[in-house]
């Protein structure tokens, strides 16, 4: 096992920055598109029954027919393979995006328009700021999921860590095996930590101190 | 300055909320709109920022129509004050009684020294200023929400119910704070109260609303005395209406010369002079007669071996009045904040008199029975006996 990663050094490097890129890309992009559809969907309550309700039944289609179907429209390569890792990441964001924007205090939002915010304001100065735990937790669900799932993208061509367990699985050699999940499984609880240090620093101090009176 | 006219709700569904309203209200007035639940109160003060699109009707705000106006800019003119406080919790208290500056971009440097003013006029520490909301106590961040309605010099303000969720004395002293802040600064106030006590100690006109309609609009000695109907009669209860007869009276007739002890004596000397004039407390004045506090018996017993002199030993947070005010607000005052007696003050802070409880029962019993036979018992007089009661009792 020790033989196996000394021998095989660069490439397990290589593979997990491929991985790791892989994973982060379709992360980004998947924040990128759930967040700012969320904060609609909470706004526009008919629109977010629809779509939240697409975005679930996309989520039940397994993630290998899903990196398959990705063949026929781009192809093998990373670039199928970081889409259907978007679409996997983008239901938890979304779903939380739009719990922790509902979730806002009534009368916080009520005293923010009250005082003269226009809805954007309020959205940047109240609410945003408030439901940014409850996103962030959903950024971090998503991050670990990907990680796991981008394994599978080296079916269709994408590279990454999946290259062993695959090549494992092929020449029936367990320490491939075992190697790949064991850095895969790292490299989840890595960014699961991270992630979870950048909510911290994130989140408004004072919702942090909620609870703790000091006077 | 605000004019009221033929202001009208009907939400969907047909339920009138508000009903051809009319009224006008002075720059510098203290408003209270008083009635049970659903009377449209609330309704109707949602209306002056826009919170809720009235139906029908005018109003005009310093010879603006508010309807025409643009409902960001209206609100960020307009001070408004919420039962439920409504802070930013992930805001500083800072950044909370800044926020309407902050939505009209001042510069920091304006908003900063803003805030370090603002601060000092609910007596709150600056050092308060860099907490966060659920730091505070509901007082204290109900004191924040007023000055957030404060900040940018909006000088009409509106509160719904801002003392309703507070505890009995938290809110009496947040009522004297507002009342003393309105009349400082001279703002207009609108305040939406179900509380007669709160109306009649702070609004200088009442209106009462039942069902929408306006049933009756004035000072608050005017309602008293000549209620417009049953409804308002019984709104205002029989047993304000009793307290009205005494409460004509100020508390300088009924004020008794007080016991004071100037603040660099020693412990020995207030000892003795309590004994001599057979009193448990003695109010303590600097040089020049200027309330600083009280000493009380219980307090300083046991400080009296240690502690030489009464600056040592001295309770600095007095409770007192006005002179010149009516014997209602100290009854009230006594009554609410169960203390034997209350000081009476004049515009320097000078100590002048003293009201007590053995005083006010005294009132009572005249205004009562004075120049009356003694007959059965009225419902008047019942109402009466429940004041001496509650008097006596504590």
């Amino acid at each position: 096992m020790i033989a196996f990663f000394i021998e095989n050094s660069s490439e397990i490097l290589l593979k997990t920055w491929e991985h790791f890129y892989i994973s982060m890309i379709a992360l980004l992009l998947g924040v990128l598109c759930a967040v700012p559809l969320g904060i609609i969907l909470s706004k526009t309550k008919w629109l977010s029954k629809i779509v939240l309700n697409i975005t679930s039944v996309l989520q039940t289609v397994p993630s290998l027919a899903l990196l398959a179907l990705m063949i026929p429209f781009f192809g093998v390569g990373k670039v199928p393979a970081v889409i259907a890792l978007c679409i996997y990441s983008l239901l938890p964001i979304l779903n939380n995006t739009f719990i922790g924007m509902r979730s806002v205090n009534e009368n916080t939002k009520g005293a923010g328009i009250a005082m003269g915010m226009t809805n954007l304001q309020s959205i940047i100065l109240v609410e945003l700021p408030l439901a940014i735990p409850v996103i962030m937790s959903g950024i971090r669900l998503s991050a670990v999921y990907v990680i796991s799932w981008a394994t599978l993208a080296s079916y269709i061509g994408a590279g990454g860590l999946g290259d062993f367990i695959f090549n494992g699985l092929n020449l029936y050699q367990t320490e491939l095996i075992l190697g790949g999940a064991i850095i895969v499984t790292l490299l989840a609880l890595l960014a699961d930590f991270i992630l979870g240090k950048l909510e911290k620093f994130v989140t408004p101090k004072g919702l942090r101190l909620e609870g703790g009176r000091t006077s | 300055m605000l004019q009221i006219e033929n202001l009208t709700k009907i939400y969907r569904g047909g339920k009138v909320a508000v009903d051809q309203l009319n009224l006008e209200i002075q720059q510098g007035e203290f408003i209270a709109f008083i009635g049970t639940s659903g009377s449209g109160k609330t309704t109707a003060l949602r209306m002056i920022n826009r919170m809720v699109e009235p139906t029908s009707g005018k109003m005009m705000l310093n010879g603006k129509d508010i309807t025409k106006m643009n409902a960001v800019t209206l609100r960020r003119s307009i001070g408004y004050v919420i039962q439920q406080i409504g802070l930013m919790p992930h805001m500083t208290i800072r950044d909370n009684i800044t926020l309407v500056p902050h939505l009209l971009k001042w510069s920091k440097e304006k908003k900063d020294e803003t805030a370090r003013r603002l601060i000092e006029l609910v007596n709150l520490p600056p050092s308060y200023l860099d907490f966060y909301p659920s730091q505070l106590s509901g007082g204290q961040q109900q004191r924040i929400g007023v000055l957030r309605a404060l900040a940018a010099n909006q000088d009409i303000i509106l509160m719904d119910e801002p003392f309703g969720a507070l505890d009995p004395i938290t809110r009496d002293t947040l009522q004297d704070l507002i009342k003393d802040i309105q009349l400082r600064l001279n703002k207009t106030i609108i305040f939406v109260t179900h509380d007669m006590d709160e109306a009649i100690k702070l609004a200088d006109r009442i209106a009462i609303m039942h069902e929408g309609k306006l049933i009756q609009f004035d000072t608050p000695d005017n309602i008293l005395a000549n209620p417009a109907n049953d409804f308002v009669k019984e709104f205002i209860g029989s047993h304000r209406l009793i307290q009205q007869k005494p409460n004509v009276k100020t508390v300088d007739e009924v004020m008794i010369k007080p016991i004071s002890i100037t603040i660099e004596k020693s412990i020995d000397e207030a000892i003795r002079l309590m004994v001599e004039k057979r009193v448990d407390t003695l109010f303590v004045t600097d040089g020049d007669n200027r309330l600083q506090g009280y000493l009380d018996v219980e307090g300083f017993t046991g400080a009296r071996r240690t502690m030489k002199s009464i600056s040592e030993v001295y309770e600095k947070d007095v409770f007192y009045v006005k002179t010149g005010s009516k014997l209602q607000d100290s009854v009230r005052r006594i009554l609410k904040r169960n203390l034997k007696n209350i000081p009476v003050v004049d515009e320097e802070h000078r100590l002048v008199g003293l009201v007590t409880r053995a005083n006010i029962v005294d009132i009572v019993y005249d205004t009562i029975w004075g120049d009356e036979e003694p007959a059965a018992a009225t419902k008047e007089e019942a109402a009466g006996i429940a004041v001496i009661e509650e008097l006596i009792a504590q």
